[in-house]
C-alpha cells in the first residue's frame, strides 16, 4: 500500500464503485457527521480539478489491484493448505485407518492359523500376529494424536483401545488351553474371533469411514473454485481497461506503460490462478480416480481375503461346532464363502479401475491365486470330510501346496497393488498441491507490481499538469 | 450333544424326567419285557407318548429307547462293511472326554470313540479297523442317510422324532440336563438359587427350552437373540462356549447335558455339577433306517460292553467329573421283529 503513496492519501474506505473511478463532484446530501466532513469536502475539492480526479483514479486503481492480489493470496492459501492436508494428513490418516483394519483382520487370521498348528506353531506365524497387534496399537496412538477428542473418530479409537487388549487376552487363553490339550482352547479362539468380528472390526471400519469422510472434505475444499478471486480479477481487469480507454479518449494517446503494466500483472495473476487451479483440480481428480478409488477396492479385496482366510482356519478349528442361524450349515464355511465372494467382486472392480500394467498386473496375479486358493480349499474340505483330518490340516496350513500358500500369494499381490495405487495417489495429489504452491506469493508480488504500475501510469499524466 | 437336536418328544420329557426320578427313588420298576429297562422307564412312559404326540412326533412312540433284539448274525450291511474292511463311524471332535481330538497327539479319543472301536473290533476283528469321521451336530442324520457313515456314535439322544429318521441301538448312557457353576457359587442346582443369576445355554438346546419353561428368575436370554445383533452372551452357538463365558465372569451358571457338563468340569477344576439332573435322556448309537442287521449287531456288542468294558471306559473318561453312576442303562428291546 505504501507504494501507492505517490498519489494523494486516499480517504479510508473511499466510496469508489467499480468501473466508476470518479465520484460525482456534487454529491447531494452533505454528510452530517463532523469527522467525515473533512474527507468528502477534500474529495469534492480534489475532484473538482482534473489533476485531483486523476489522483483519485490512481489511488483507486492501485487499491483494486492490491485487493485482488490479497484476496487471491488468501483464497489460494486455503486451497493449497487443503490440498496439502489431502496429501500430508487426511489421506495418510485414512490409509492408516485402513491399515489398522487390515492389521486387526490379519492378527485374527494369524491367531487362527497358529492355533491350528498347535504346539508346532511356526515362529513366523507368531511373529506375524505380534507384529499385527503392535502395528494396530501404534497406528491407534497416531490416529488419536491427530483426532479431535470429541469427534466420532475419537470414540472409535477409544473402543479399539479398550477391545484390543481383551482380544489378545482371549487369544492367549486359547493358546494356553490348547497346550493343555483342552478343547476349550478352540472355544476361546472362537470367542476371540467373535469379539474381533463384532466389535473391533466394525469400530475400525467406522474409523476408516470417518477418516475417509475427512479426506473427502479436505479434497472438496481444495477443489472448490476460488470464485471471489476470479471475480475480483475480472473486475480489476475491467476497471483498468476502462481507465485506459478514457485516458485514450481524453489524451488521444494509445499507450500508458504504467497502466499497461498493471493490466498485464492483473491478467497474469488471473491466468495463473485459473491455470493452477485447473491443474490442481485435475491432479486431485486423478488422485481420486486412479488412487483413492483403487485403494478403496483394493482394501476391500485385502479385507475380503483376510476374512476368508480367518474363516477357513476357523472351519478347521471349530470342526462343525458352530452352525449358521438356520442350523443348516457350518457358520465358518458359510462366512468363508461370503468373504471369497466379496474378494472376487473387489478384484473385478480393481481390475476395471487399474489404468496401467503396474496396477493391473498384481490385481490379475491376485485373481489367479484366488482361483487357485478356492480349488485347494475345496480339496481340503473333501479331505476333511473323508475323515482325514491331518491331511486336511496339511492342505490348509502345510507348505507350498496349501491354501495358506495361495492366500499368502493373494496377500502379497494385493499389497503390491496397494503400494502402487498409494504412490499414484500421493503423486497426483502432490502435483495438485504443487500446482498451487507459488501462487499466493506470486499473486501478492504481481499485485504490488500492478499497483505500482497503476500509480506510475497516473503520475505520468499528472506530470503533464505541472 | 443336542444343541440343534430335534426337539419333538423331548419337551414333555423334562417333566417326565422328574417323574422318573421320583419313581426310581421310591421303587425299582419291574421289567416289562427282557432285561430291566432304564430306571423308571415302565409306567412313566405313558405321559411321554402324550407329550410326544402333542409335539408332532409319531403317535405310536411310547418307547423310543426300545431297539431290535441283539444278534451276531451277518446281514447285507455287515457284509458290505466286511468287504470294505473298515467300519466308518461319525463322531464328535469337540466334546471333551466323549469324542475330541487331543491337540497334543492329534488323535480322537473319548468314551464314544472307545465304543466305536469296540464295535469295529467285534465286526472286523480289530479296534483299529475303523475310520472316524468328524460329523457336525446337524449333519448326524444326513451323514447316515447319505451313506457317508455306517454308524453315528456322537452323544446322540434317542427321541421319538429321531427314531423315524434313523435306527437307534439300545441306550448306552443315561444323562439329563444339569446345572454347572463355580464350586464356591451359592447356586445349588435347577432351583430358586438361580434367581437373578445369569445362566448360559446353547441356542435351541433342551437346556434353553427348560429355562424358557421355568427359569427360576434367572437371566438366560440375549436381547437380540436370533438377529444379527445377537450378542451371544447368554445363549451361545455351542455348549462349550458357555464355559468360556463362565470363566470370563459373564455368566454365573451353565445348563447343559450332565454328560457334556462333566466334560466342561473336566476342563476347569474350579467348577462342578450342581444338584441332580432334572431331565432323563439316553444316548444311543445310530444307524441308517433299515440296516437292521447292523443295529442288532451293535446291540449284541453292547450286551458284552455293558458287562465290563463300559465300566472301564466310564472310569477312564468320565468318573472323575461325573461320579455316582453305578452302571449303564439296562437295554430295552422291542417285541415285534421289524422296525
Amino acid at each position: 500500500m505504501s507504494d501507492a503513496g505517490n498519489a494523494r492519501p486516499a480517504p479510508a474506505g473511499a466510496p469508489a464503485p467499480a468501473g466508476v473511478p470518479v465520484p460525482p463532484p456534487d454529491g447531494h446530501g452533505v454528510p452530517r457527521g463532523a469527522p467525515r466532513r473533512g474527507g468528502p469536502a477534500r474529495l469534492r475539492a480534489a475532484a473538482a480539478t482534473p489533476p485531483g480526479r486523476l489522483r483519485i483514479l490512481g489511488a483507486v486503481l492501485a487499491l483494486l489491484v492490491v485487493a485482488f492480489g490479497a484476496v487471491t493470496a488468501v483464497e489460494v492459501t486455503g486451497r493449497s493448505d487443503a490440498a496439502g492436508d489431502v496429501v500430508g494428513r487426511s489421506q495418510p490418516l485414512s490409509a492408516d485407518a485402513a491399515h489398522i483394519y487390515r492389521s486387526l483382520a490379519d492378527a485374527d487370521t494369524a491367531a487362527a492359523g497358529g492355533f491350528l498348528a498347535g504346539a508346532r506353531e511356526p515362529a513366523g506365524v507368531r511373529e506375524r500376529y505380534e507384529e499385527d497387534v503392535a502395528t494396530a496399537a501404534r497406528l491407534l496412538v497416531k490416529a488419536a494424536a491427530n483426532t479431535d477428542g470429541s469427534s466420532a473418530a475419537a470414540a472409535e479409537i477409544t473402543t479399539l483401545n479398550e477391545e484390543l487388549p481383551r482380544y489378545t487376552g482371549l487369544v492367549e487363553q486359547a493358546r494356553a488351553a490348547d497346550r493343555q490339550g483342552l478343547p476349550l482352547g478352540g472355544a476361546y479362539l472362537r470367542y476371540a474371533n467373535q469379539r474381533m468380528t463384532t466389535r473391533l472390526l466394525p469400530a475400525a471400519e467406522r474409523l476408516y469411514e470417518a477418516e475417509t469422510a475427512r479426506l473427502a472434505e479436505d479434497e472438496g475444499d481444495a477443489r472448490a473454485w476460488p470464485v471471489l478471486s476470479l471475480a475480483a480479477g475480472l473486475l480489476v481487469l475491467a476497471a483498468l481497461v476502462r481507465a485506459q480507454w478514457r485516458d485514450h479518449r481524453h489524451t488521444n494517446r494509445i499507450l500508458n506503460p504504467g497502466l499497461l503494466a498493471a493490466t498485464a500483472a492483473t491478467a497474469a495473476v488471473l491466468l495463473w490462478l485459473a491455470g493452477a487451479h485447473t491443474l490442481a483440480r485435475a491432479g486431485l481428480g486423478d488422485a481420486r480416480a486412479h488412487g483413492q478409488d483403487s485403494l478403496k477396492v483394493l482394501n476391500e479385496a485385502r479385507i475380503g481375503s483376510l476374512k476368508a482366510r480367518a474363516n477357513e482356519n476357523l472351519t478347521v478349528v471349530a470342526r462343525g461346532a458352530v452352525l449358521t442361524d438356520d442350523g443348516r450349515s457350518d457358520k465358518y464355511a458359510t462366512e468363508y464363502g461370503a468373504a471369497m465372494a466379496g474378494l472376487d467382486r473387489a478384484l473385478a472392480e480393481a481390475r476395471r479401475l487399474a489404468d496401467d500394467a503396474a496396477g493391473g498386473d498384481p490385481v490379475a496375479d491376485a485373481a489367479h491365486w484366488t482361483a487357485e486358493w478356492r480349488e485347494r480349499h475345496a480339496e481340503a474340505r473333501r479331505t476333511d470330510e473323508a475323515g482325514d483330518y491331518d491331511g486336511a490340516l496339511k492342505r490348509v496350513i502345510g507348505g507350498e501346496a496349501s491354501t495358506g500358500a495361495a492366500f499368502d500369494r493373494v496377500d502379497a499381490a494385493l499389497r503390491k497393488a496397494l503400494d502402487h495405487e498409494q504412490e499414484e495417489f500421493t503423486g497426483a495429489a502432490g502435483r495438485a498441491r504443487d500446482a498451487l504452491a507459488g501462487l499466493p506469493a506470486g499473486a501478492a508480488a504481481l499485485a504490488v507490481l500492478g499497483a505500482v504500475g497503476a500509480v506510475a501510469g497516473v503520475n505520468r499524466r499528472l506530470a503533464e499538469y505541472r | 450333544m443336542d444343541e440343534r437336536g430335534t426337539r419333538g418328544g423331548r419337551g414333555g420329557r423334562g417333566a417326565l424326567g422328574l417323574a422318573c426320578l421320583l419313581v426310581a427313588a421310591s421303587a425299582l420298576v419291574p421289567p416289562r419285557h427282557g432285561p430291566a429297562p432304564a430306571p423308571g422307564a415302565g409306567p412313566a412312559r405313558a405321559p411321554a407318548a402324550e407329550a410326544a404326540a402333542a409335539e408332532g412326533a409319531a403317535e405310536d412312540c411310547t418307547d423310543p429307547e426300545a431297539s431290535l433284539p441283539p444278534s451276531a448274525a451277518d446281514g447285507p450291511t455287515i457284509a458290505a462293511i466286511r468287504a470294505r474292511g473298515k467300519l466308518v463311524v461319525g463322531v464328535d471332535q469337540n466334546s471333551y472326554r466323549w469324542g475330541y481330538r487331543n491337540p497334543a497327539t492329534g488323535t480322537l479319543e473319548g468314551f464314544d470313540i472307545d465304543l466305536a472301536r469296540a464295535v469295529a473290533a467285534d465286526i472286523l476283528g480289530s479296534p483299529d479297523a475303523v475310520i472316524l469321521r468328524a460329523v457336525p451336530t446337524n449333519q448326524r442324520i444326513a451323514a447316515l442317510e447319505g451313506r457317508k457313515v455306517d454308524l453315528v456314535v456322537r452323544t446322540m439322544t434317542i427321541n421319538c422324532a429321531r427314531i423315524r429318521q434313523v435306527a437307534f441301538s439300545t441306550a448306552y448312557f443315561e444323562t439329563g440336563q444339569q446345572v454347572l457353576a463355580a464350586k464356591d457359587s451359592p447356586i445349588t442346582g435347577y432351583d430358586t438359587s438361580l434367581a437373578g443369576k445369569r445362566v448360559c445355554s446353547a441356542e435351541g438346546s433342551t437346556a434353553y427350552e427348560a429355562l424358557e419353561r421355568r427359569s427360576y428368575g434367572a437371566i438366560h436370554r440375549d436381547e437380540h437373540d436370533g438377529t444379527p445383533r445377537d450378542a451371544d452372551r447368554y445363549t451361545v452357538p455351542n455348549q462349550l462356549d458357555c464355559l468360556v463365558r463362565l470363566q470370563a465372569g459373564e455368566v454365573d451358571a451353565v445348563v447343559t447335558d450332565s454328560a457334556l457338563a462333566a466334560g466342561q468340569a473336566a476342563q476347569d477344576p474350579a467348577v462342578e455339577l450342581k444338584g441332580t439332573p432334572f431331565t432323563t435322556e439316553y444316548y444311543g448309537v445310530a444307524a441308517r433306517l433299515g440296516h437292521d442287521d447292523l443295529v442288532r449287531r451293535v446291540n449284541h456288542v453292547l450286551v458284552a460292553y455293558r458287562a465290563g468294558p463300559w465300566a472301564r471306559a466310564y472310569e477312564k473318561w468320565l468318573k472323575a467329573d461325573l461320579p455316582g453312576i453305578s452302571g449303564p442303562p439296562a437295554p430295552l428291546y422291542r417285541t415285534e421283529a421289524s422296525s
